[in-house]
């Protein structure tokens, strides 16, 4: 079975967002840019079922600008087989990613596509959900254990109330919760050898998917900021405090 | 304009996501209802009561019974034929479904708005909450999930709406329900909780967890959350947690006992009225957005707070 692991450049989840002064967007600027955390559990998980022998190629795919590329190689260092870049300078929507990434699936064919349940740059959680749909597949979100059995797969999902399992025909697409699994960091030789791995270059134009933006974003701003309130010395003088809240009696 | 919410049930029970969801649905027009699930005759029933709701459409199938999003998705696209605009509460149910709804329709979703601006402008917050961006929708039909703790929740009594029942397209056999671990508590639920206790890593243990957290929580009549270091560290199940990809939370009173406050943390529980932190790094970021801070063991505040309370 094959795999396809779509992956987005974002801003390091370790790197606080600054909103422009303008109100236009966020200052991207100088700033680091890594592999959206939940796609790297989503590369994580296809190297583990290939290294289980449910898989036998992890194909990756990152949809942005031409610096994507640097995330493709990260996932080709882990493990990926080989590359599809889809080079854009729009930011392209979920709706538009989910619609190259069908026509991508409809060409390649994998067993199962698995990728991060939101990206933390947009926060929108949609991709996966759409993509599934277009393809008329089943989905399992939010995944926290993935087992393959023979034409289907179990997935136990992260639910408001604990964990749901559902077992889904496949193909399917998953996506990934932050307990799947950790991400193995990529060995330098195994870094050196990801830049020999194939790596296509496409565009939208190529698969024939209109990207233009459905939202537009009108302004951005900061949220209303909390600031530090007193620090106390004593639980009396907390208890206090909080009686002062009413909350507490 | 006509707005079709979908209802949050579970074990009988209409959740309070919903009465959200209907307030943020008012102020785009007529507010309906589905119904979806195996049995939700009394269900019906309670969406029928909710203040200002026009109708309350029913789909009663075994196979809308576990909310499988390739059932329900389908039943709802057919059910904007008539409708303008589609709201979920965004809880893992809805961003489940809306999503493939809205692919469905062709639409683009906007996620967890915080507000309604007119009837195509919405806020949203996005980088973790470092940022909120105001968005307008060029799509004919709306898809939407709402952000529970932003929107005051819709009374459960004084509507009358018509029950009408709708079939749907059934099972599209593409996936099936296996099996839940969900966790009975007599704790109040973590979204809707007035107060919530909520642990980290400093907790050290499972067992330390639950034996300084939860008297503490018990004693308060609160509902008792976690950081994500303390979930990753199996100190406390995945349902307990609060942050940008766990549950967002604004109870009157949020207590962070041994929790750091990274930006991941803060992002699903800074609008708590009043936040209190017990840590004892007194430079940890949480104390930036605490109202009460108190430096200290944790192991020894905690037992104190809880015997004086």
């Amino acid at each position: 079975m094959k795999l396809l692991v779509p992956v987005k450049r974002v801003i390091d989840f370790n790197v606080k967002p600054r909103v422009k002064a303008d109100g236009s967007g966020i200052d991207l600027a100088n700033v680091k840019m890594s592999m959206n955390p939940f796609d790297e559990i989503a590369v994580e998980e296809a190297i583990r079922l290939k290294e289980k022998g449910a898989a036998s190629e992890i194909v990756a795919v990152s949809i942005g600008p031409a610096k994507a590329q640097e995330t493709l190689r990260t996932a080709l260092a882990m493990g990926a087989d080989r590359a599809i870049l889809v080079v854009t300078d729009v930011e392209v929507e979920p709706l538009a990613v989910a619609k190259i990434l069908a026509r991508i699936a409809e060409e390649e064919q994998p067993g199962m596509i698995i990728l991060g349940k939101q990206a933390i740059d947009d926060d929108s959680n949609q991709t996966g959900q759409m993509l599934a749909a277009l393809l008329g597949w089943a989905q399992g979100t939010f995944a926290s254990k993935v087992e393959v059995e023979g034409e289907s797969v179990n997935v136990t999902r992260e639910v408001d109330g604990g964990l749901e399992t559902l077992r889904l025909r496949l193909p399917a697409v998953v996506t990934t919760d932050l307990r799947l699994n950790e991400p193995r960091y990529a060995s330098l030789p195994n870094i050196m050898k990801a830049r020999s791995k194939p790596m296509a270059q496409k565009t939208p134009e190529d698969y024939g998917v209109d990207v233009a933006p459905r939202l537009t974003t009108i302004r951005v701003v900061e949220p209303p900021k909390r600031t530090a309130g007193v620090k106390v010395g004593s639980v009396d003088e907390l208890i206090d405090k909080l009686r002062e809240t009413g909350v507490v009696g | 304009m006509k707005t079709l919410v979908l209802v949050e049930h579970e074990e009988g029970q209409l959740k309070d996501a919903t009465l959200a969801a209907v307030t943020a649905a008012s102020r785009l027009g007529d507010v309906h209802l589905l119904v979806a699930g195996s049995g939700v005759g009394a269900i019906a029933e309670q969406a029928a009561k909710i203040a200002g709701v026009g109708k309350v459409h029913v789909a009663d199938d075994e196979a809308y019974a576990h909310q499988l999003a390739e059932n329900v998705a389908p039943l709802i696209a057919g059910l904007m034929d008539h409708h303008d605009a589609f709201l979920a509460p965004s809880t893992t149910t809805g961003k489940n479904v809306a999503p493939r709804v809205a692919a469905l329709l062709d639409v683009m979703q906007i996620s967890d708005i915080l507000s309604v601006e007119g009837e195509d402008t919405f806020t949203r917050p996005i980088y973790a909450g470092n940022a909120v961006a105001t968005v307008r929708s060029s799509d004919a039909k709306k898809v939407i999930t709402v952000r529970g703790t932003a929107f005051e929740k819709a009374s459960r009594e004084g509507g009358s709406a018509e029950i009408e029942q709708v079939g749907g397209s059934g099972d599209k056999g593409l996936s099936s329900f296996v099996g839940q671990e969900v966790a009975h508590s007599e704790r109040p639920e973590l979204t809707s909780a007035s107060i919530i206790v909520s642990g980290g890593r400093a907790l050290g243990s499972s067992e330390q967890f639950h034996s300084f957290i939860d008297p503490l929580a018990d004693k308060l009549g609160a509902a008792v959350g976690a950081s994500r270091a303390a979930v990753d560290a199996g100190y406390a199940p995945n349902d307990y947690q609060v942050g940008q990809t766990g549950k967002i939370v604004a109870p009157e009173l949020y207590i962070a006992i041994g929790i750091s406050g990274a930006i991941q943390h803060l992002a699903g529980m800074k609008d708590s009225k009043t936040i209190v932190a017990i840590n004892k790094d007194e430079d940890a970021p949480i104390f930036q957005v605490a109202d009460i801070g108190l430096v200290g063991d944790l192991f020894k505040i905690v037992p104190e707070l809880t015997g004086k309370l």
